[in-house]
């Protein structure tokens, strides 16, 4: 177990990397703090697999440093690092057993048989293997070799890290929910740093302690699934959370209050905007709609019931507004308007969140 | 060799030294392939004064006279113009048998359809030896003995199985909702056939004819025994360098080298694909 | 995939199922015809029933031939299967000097038998040929026309040198299927350079190691023009294989019934070989299976 700290980190595919664009891996510091269970999201392509294979030394990263517990492994081989990677696909021994499958770690770093095979047994009960473990994984079918891969990768106790390539991509639906209540529980009880990647933010935000947003090569924001969805610090993170995602509306900003299309909103808080794309961003579920006069104009064009609430699909001049209204709301045909809480609308400048003034925090974007 | 790039995800320090390995392994292994060769090709450039002369590890005195030889002489280059013909009657005739059989074991149960697949491939593992009398024999019968087809007809025996059971493990790979959709998209088998499903299996079509051409073209047994004169093919002419006033090495020399050529232009043209090409589609 | 069962697939195997019956049936018709009939010339013939099979199956000719033939093929299939597959573990995976390396190996398997014979009759002779000279020079008795020995020996090394690559580019295409992350798995599991062979890379093998093994076996244990070439079959009967001692009757003799069940003979005895090694490695796979 260990501290895992990323210093002026950055990768480049390319040989001779020109610009900030050819980093597939954009310059980052940040310290993993030992025990956590960390989750990277982001879509495909956004550099989380690249950090992830930095970390387990798989690849050498063009700049920088990383630290384990402050000692530098930049150099180190993978087999040094003494950590643990449960990838994508499953990735299994086929010719051995299950059981030799899951002694495998353990032997070729020479521990003793009773142990191997108290561990093993352990391991065979928490993924639910028990029974098969004279098969041969030759076999199995596709999400029972997953297991396998995932309890490989767990059976070490001393490892510096657990990480986690999107381990439950081919896993059935059912099976996921257990398989992740099993790495929480797993967390618990050992207290492993663990790194979690993965593009589905259900995933991400049930599993993880604090949520790492990776977007086009860079750390958008890092924070508890409630930071993320109160306080978004980049659009990105607006957008890709929540479902329906953020309302992201062109505004300016005057103070405490916001002009959208002419149409004037209260911010609730002041606001020293510097210059660029001003944008304020709304939850569907901090939107209302009223047909009282007040608010922006719409037009709704859709109603999708989904069992626990409605949303309401709307048109706002070019743009579309989503609104989350409850189940048993009324949506009459004369609401035109919608509202917004004035505590959870947040203003961004250039895609990235700004503070209202009075408050002491640093933007939530420059932490990574 | 091409290491630097594969070394990008391989682990630093255990990897390098063995890298070195790796190029002297590739070096000698290519180079033991290569000297035969090269022997071969430096006789056919020599004088068979120089040949028999004292050893020299190339030609001291270059000379082209041994091509010369042989594509000037209708009865040598003629050869070549043979083998080329059946070689080539051969690959389009056994794909053309191969495409629809292929096509039926991949996509359909029949009364039989186990033994019959067996029964092809029995074919490859015959003897040509144990052929080459009675083709003679049933060539001569029926009239073509002698003549290109008779050479192409009787490589078919192990080519035909071959390419069929090449273009079966290529086809079972598309999935069989294609067949259905166009089908339903209102084409004709036929239609089906040449327009969507071969550009489809291109690639197993061409690792098919490659390979009938290479065992066409390498085979001598059975393309001796079926010519005299009208459709020798050249590997039977190259025996007759040895004349009475001793073997014209040189000459020899060169008709090998020429008989590499069609092989290595061969290779040339498919080399991105030899390695798949090589599994049968059976990785 | 699923089939359907279509009795009408039978019309789109039925060219070639005419044109090998043509060019396999009718042959061997005929050779069954002449395995059970005896000729005194004048194309007479005479019912001999089971005499030629008695008679061959007791011949000391034959047997000698089939011993050398099974020694042949597993001296060849010991050294190429091994040396295919470390090769291919060293070749480079990707890039220009992966297809120099293709092309190259590729290079002898597209030569014409007869010219494989010649290239290696030259190479070996001890006036023109830089092996027998070398060896010649280095104070070693080589002389592939005299000395049984030196003929194995250039025969053995011809078809290694001739064949080693097709089981090195089947193994090179297995090897080429494996996804890097199972050679990153290995890493995390601190496996050993051997383990990795024996666990993951020999196991993706195995199917594309069955085929080279059958088809290197079925064509060594017909190997008929390279040999023939280099040595004739000598000296004495040394070098001769079976498809040699059988043109020898055939075509030399003309016995043709004798040469006839020879020819049924042979032919079983590699299906029944190739049966065998196909079950058994199938087998293989299936009990790994449980």
């Amino acid at each position: 177990m260990a501290k895992i700290t990323l210093d002026n980190l950055a990768h480049s595919y390319l040989p001779n990397p020109q610009s900030e664009d050819d980093y597939a891996l954009k310059e980052l510091n940040h310290d993993w703090v030992d025990g956590e269970a960390y989750a990277l999201l982001g879509a495909s392509g956004c550099g989380k697999s690249t950090l992830l294979n930095i970390i387990s030394g798989l690849l050498h990263p063009s700049q920088g440093r990383i630290l384990f517990n402050d000692r530098d492994v930049t150099s180190e081989p993978t087999a040094a690092r003494n950590i643990a990677q449960v990838f994508q696909f499953p990735v299994v021994y086929d010719t051995m057993t299950v059981r030799d499958n899951l002694a495998f770690p353990l032997r070729n770093r020479g521990a003793d048989a009773s142990y191997i095979q108290d561990r093993v047994q352990h391991i065979a009960k928490m993924i639910g293997m028990e029974g098969e473990l004279n098969h041969k994984a030759r076999g199995l079918t596709a999400d029972a070799k997953q297991k396998i891969s995932l309890g490989r990768g767990m059976v070490r106790e001393d490892v510096n890290a657990l990480l986690f390539d999107e381990p439950l991509t081919v896993i059935d639906p059912h099976m996921k929910w257990e398989l992740r209540t099993q790495l929480k529980s797993l967390h618990h009880e050992f207290g492993h740093t663990m790194i979690y990647v993965t593009h589905d933010q259900t995933e991400a935000l049930t599993f993880a302690d604090k949520v790492v947003v990776m977007y086009d090569g860079r750390v958008v924001q890092i924070g508890t699934p409630q930071e993320l969805f109160e306080t978004p610090a980049h659009t990105f993170v607006g957008y890709f959370i929540g479902s329906p995602g953020m309302n992201v509306l062109a505004a300016t900003v005057d103070g405490s209050t916001a002009y959208i299309e002419g149409t004037e909103v209260d911010l609730g808080a002041g606001y020293s905007v510097p210059d660029g794309k001003v944008e304020i961003g709304v939850r569907p579920e901090f939107a209302s709609l009223s047909s009282n006069g007040t608010g922006l104009p719409i037009k709704i064009r859709r109603v999708e019931d989904v069992g626990r609430h409605k949303i309401v699909r709307a048109d706002f001049f070019e743009n579309e507004i989503n609104v989350i209204a409850g189940e048993g709301a009324e949506i009459g045909a004369d609401m035109n308007r919608v509202t917004f809480e004035a505590a959870h609308i947040n203003v961004y400048a250039n895609d990235w969140r700004v503070e209202p003034m009075g408050t002491q925090a640093s933007p939530a974007g420059e932490a990574a | 060799m091409a290491d630097a790039s594969l070394n990008k995800t391989a682990s630093r320090g255990i990897a390098l030294p063995k890298i070195k390995g790796n190029v002297v392994v590739m070096v000698l292994y290519l180079t033991f392939l290569l000297l035969p060769i090269y022997w071969l090709l430096n006789m056919s450039l020599k004088t068979n004064s120089e040949i028999l002369g004292a050893l020299t590890l190339w030609p001291n005195s270059l000379t082209f006279a041994n091509y010369a030889t042989i594509l000037t002489d209708q009865t040598w280059y003629m050869g070549y113009v043979n083998s080329l013909i059946y070689v080539v009657l051969n690959t389009v005739i056994s794909i053309a048998v191969a495409l629809p059989a292929a096509y039926a074991f991949s996509r359909y149960t029949f009364m039989g359809d186990k033994h019959l697949f067996f029964w092809l491939l029995t074919n490859r593992m015959a003897p040509p030896a144990v052929f080459a009398l009675p083709f003679f024999q049933l060539y001569s019968s029926v009239g073509l003995f002698d003549t290109h087809i008779a050479v192409a007809l009787a490589h078919c025996l192990f080519n035909v199985p071959l390419a069929v059971w090449i273009m079966e493990g290529f086809m079972r790979g598309v999935p069989k909702e294609i067949d259905e959709t166009a089908y339903i998209d209102g084409y004709s088998f036929g239609r089906f056939f040449v327009k969507i499903f071969m550009p489809l299996i291109a690639s197993g079509i061409g690792v098919a004819a490659f390979f009938c051409f290479m065992f066409s073209w390498v085979e001598l047994l059975l393309s001796r025994t079926l010519t005299s004169v009208a459709a020798k093919p050249i590997s039977a002419i190259m025996t007759r360098t040895a004349g009475a006033a001793g073997q014209d090495w040189g000459v020899l020399a060169a008709a090998g080298v020429l008989t590499i050529v069609p092989g290595a232009l061969v290779i040339y043209f498919v080399r991105n694909y030899i390695a798949k090409g090589f599994a049968l589609g059976r990785v | 995939m699923e089939k359907t069962v279509n009795q009408k697939a039978w019309f789109l195997v039925l060219p070639v199922l005419l044109l090998v019956a043509f060019s396999a049936v009718i042959p061997l018709m005929t050779v069954v015809n002449y395995s059970v009939q005896d000729t005194f010339g004048n194309n007479q013939f005479y019912w001999a029933g089971l005499e030629w099979f008695k008679e061959l199956l007791e011949s000391e000719r034959l047997h000698n031939a089939l011993g050398r033939q099974i020694a042949f093929s597993m001296i060849i299939l010991a050294i190429e299967v091994p040396l295919g597959i470390f090769v291919a573990l060293n070749m480079p995976k990707k890039g220009f000097w992966a297809s120099v390396c293709l092309v190259l190996m590729a290079l002898p398997l597209l030569i014409p038998w007869n010219v494989v014979g010649t290239i290696w009759q030259i190479f070996g002779r001890v006036d023109i040929g830089l092996l027998g000279y070398t060896l010649d020079a280095l104070g070693i008795a080589y002389n592939y026309t005299q000395d049984s020995f030196a003929a194995w020996a250039t025969v053995v090394v011809m078809d290694v040198w001739h064949w080693t690559s097709l089981v090195a580019l089947l193994a090179y295409a297995g090897l080429q299927s494996i996804p890097d992350a199972y050679y990153q798995a290995a890493k995390i599991d601190q496996a050993s350079r051997w383990k990795v062979f024996r666990y993951i890379e020999l196991p993706k093998m195995q199917g594309v190691l069955l085929i080279a093994i059958l088809l290197r076996f079925m064509d060594s244990f017909m190997i008929y023009t390279e040999p023939f070439v280099v040595t004739g079959g000598g000296p004495g009967n040394a070098t001769t294989f079976l498809s040699i001692d059988l043109v020898k009757m055939a075509l030399g003799q003309f016995d043709l019934g004798p040469a006839a069940a020879f020819s049924l003979m042979y032919f079983l005895v590699i299906l029944l070989i190739s049966w065998v090694f196909y079950t058994v490695m199938t087998n293989l796979d299936k009990r790994d299976g449980v």
